[in-house]
């Protein structure tokens, strides 16, 4: 290993997060700050295709761990490996996922270390790493620094870092790293079905619905449907369609708010906010959605936010760069066909 | 079964956080059990429901952390343990993960350990898996049901959330587990809960009676804290005479502006 700076790059069954060439872009930085290069580290199997993408975003070289037990993700003996491989690193840089967060807690224990997930800026002072991360979801934040101790393990927010050009010249070597994979207490019996779609916390444009998207009174549930409960359920399916629908002109991806996720309108995977996911889109569609603070904490950091709501007085027009005080039954259709005509879809 | 869930006292997620002079404030706000807690909570009560056994709740924490144990008592715990020591406070999760690791070794015989997914005031989300590796027991992080369990073979089977899709594990006991909200729907603590855990004697463990003295040393400083920039956003209202005709302008001033 030459490099003192290393990004794991994260992947699911060998397609990477866009947030690993995120993480990549942001090593280089720290990288030149400290006269270094920066090796990608990348675990699985069948996954050397990555190491070739991970030099073309900006790695100089790569490392490469392949074995039939790492074909599918498990903590424990991707973190034997990665701990291995980041030994002796100045900087370890993962993208902030599900998978890397255990991960990256792991590798700090075995290398006693220490380590900070959801980095959103970076500055290098003196050889050591000064990170910003939110805390209290999203309503300060922090600033933090892992001195004494290496690697300095971080794992950077999805969208917070410039995604670098890819540049199909760069070349540098590819090694394969030596281990062994020990007993993996867990073993993975499948997979559910993947949702599809855009994810939300990699999606430049959110369209989002709220409690509000049940509220259409023009609507008549089936006669078939005779439960209260079940009605509005209904009525909330027909909003979300047409939410859908503007979702699918911006190829965006689907957010709620909690209020829609405790009423059953839609899975809570959809959910944005302190309890759901934080999200950072380049644009933040809110429909019917009033603004409630957990809300709000989740979504601030959007570059533009437009707020589509009944209630001209919905705290969500204070953070809104665009309002528009309607019947969101009205004007999201309406939006669609607009952006449709303009975008030429 | 003996279960072990690890429980924190956070503010409540409504209240208004800020900083005065580098330290944070949440005012008037009640400090109440973390809510990703309490579905660990719930979890742990609902598998000694069904398969026997008790549940010890463990919290790291000055003395007024013992709300949330009381909260966990309420709720139907057997036990409550605070794990409290001068030389914890400010520790980061490496040494967090250390205390309560130490703490679960010293309950002794321990199947399962419950995590919430995180914690609402530092949202790191990391000390589960921390505690999972250094105590050498299987990590099922970011749970959304227990499929199967049987105390017999001690083998569970889970689903676990991914960014992706949901990934069905299955491991051995002892495990560390971290569950996500979709699992379960917290229970309300009962009345006759309220009033056993308002009299219930909480004991506390020291460093040294974990064999802990002089042994922490977090990686981890905090040199700053501030509360995010005001961002001043005058809000633009859209008007027209039909929705067609505001959509219309809506969708020029975001060309207008390269927001698409």
């Amino acid at each position: 290993m030459t490099n003192k700076v290393l990004v794991y790059v994260d992947h699911f069954k060998g397609e990477a997060l866009p947030a690993s060439w995120e993480a990549i872009g942001a090593a280089r930085k720290i990288a030149e700050s400290l006269g270094s290069g920066v090796t990608a580290v990348i675990i699985g199997q069948d996954v050397q295709p990555l190491a070739t993408q991970a030099i073309e975003y900006g790695a100089d070289d790569a490392v490469v761990a392949e074995n039939p037990a790492l074909a599918d993700f498990r903590p424990e003996p991707y973190a034997d490996v990665l701990s291995k491989a980041a030994a002796e690193a100045d900087v370890l840089l993962l993208p902030t996922s599900g998978r890397t967060r255990e991960l990256a807690a792991m590798v700090a224990v075995d290398l006693e270390t220490g380590m900070a997930p959801d980095v959103i800026e970076i500055e290098v002072d003196g050889g050591l790493v000064l990170a910003t991360r939110p805390i209290y979801a999203g309503k300060l934040l922090s600033k933090v620094v892992i001195k004494e101790r290496k690697p300095q393990i971080l794992t950077t927010r999805s969208r917070a870092f410039p995604k670098p050009e890819p540049d199909a010249s760069r070349s540098g070597e590819i090694t394969n790293l030596e281990f062994e994979v020990g007993d993996v207490p867990t073993e993975v019996l499948g997979y559910k079905e993947a949702a599809g779609g855009v994810s939300l916390t990699d999606a430049a444009v959110i369209v989002s619905g709220g409690r509000g998207v049940s509220n259409n009174p023009s609507l008549t549930p089936p006669d078939e449907i005779t439960d209260e409960k079940d009605q509005e359920i209904w009525r909330a399916q027909q909003g979300f369609g047409l939410v859908g629908d503007l979702v699918g002109v911006l190829n965006a991806a689907m957010g709620a708010s909690r209020a829609a996720v405790d009423a059953g309108y839609i899975p809570y995977a959809n959910q944005v906010g302190q309890t759901g996911k934080v999200v950072s889109p380049d644009l933040y569609i809110a429909n019917g959605i009033s603004g409630a603070i957990q809300h709000l904490a989740g979504m601030r950091t959007s570059k533009t936010i437009v707020a589509v709501n009944k209630d001209p007085e919905a705290p969500i027009f204070r953070l809104a760069r665009f309002g528009v005080v309607g019947d969101l039954f009205d004007v999201v259709p309406a939006l669609t066909a607009a952006f449709k005509e303009r975008l030429g879809k | 079964m003996n279960i072990v869930v690890c429980v924190k006292q956070t503010p409540d997620t409504a209240a208004t956080v800020t900083v005065e002079d580098g330290k944070i404030s949440w005012g008037d706000a009640p400090l109440v059990l973390n809510p990703w807690d309490e579905f660990a909570v719930e979890e742990a009560l609902r598998l000694k429901e069904a398969h026997g056994g008790e549940v010890t709740a463990i919290s790291l924490g000055p003395e007024d952390a013992k709300e949330a144990l009381k909260q966990s008592l309420a709720m139907g715990c057997e036990n409550a343990i605070l794990v409290s020591d001068p030389s914890f406070a400010g520790l980061d999760s490496l040494q967090v993960s250390k205390v309560l690791a130490a703490a679960i070794e010293k309950v002794g015989e321990v199947d399962l350990v419950f995590f919430g997914r995180s914690s609402v005031d530092t949202d790191s989300g990391i000390t589960g898996s921390q505690v999972a590796r250094r105590l050498g027991w299987p990590a099922l992080s970011l749970v959304a049901v227990i499929n199967s369990l049987d105390p017999e073979s001690k083998r569970l089977e889970v689903e676990r959330m991914l960014d992706e899709t949901r990934q069905q594990v299955a491991a051995s006991f002892p495990a560390v587990i971290s569950v996500v909200k979709e699992i379960n729907e917290p229970r309300y603590p009962s009345f006759m809960g309220i009033r056993k855990a308002s009299k219930a004697e909480i004991p506390i463990w020291s460093a040294a009676e974990l064999g802990l003295e002089g042994d922490l040393e977090s990686a981890l400083t905090w040199p700053d804290v501030y509360a995010i920039p005001k961002v001043e956003t005058e809000c633009e209202f859209i008007e027209g005479e039909t929705p067609e005709e505001i959509a219309a302008k809506l969708v020029d001033r975001l060309i207008e502006e390269k927001v698409v």
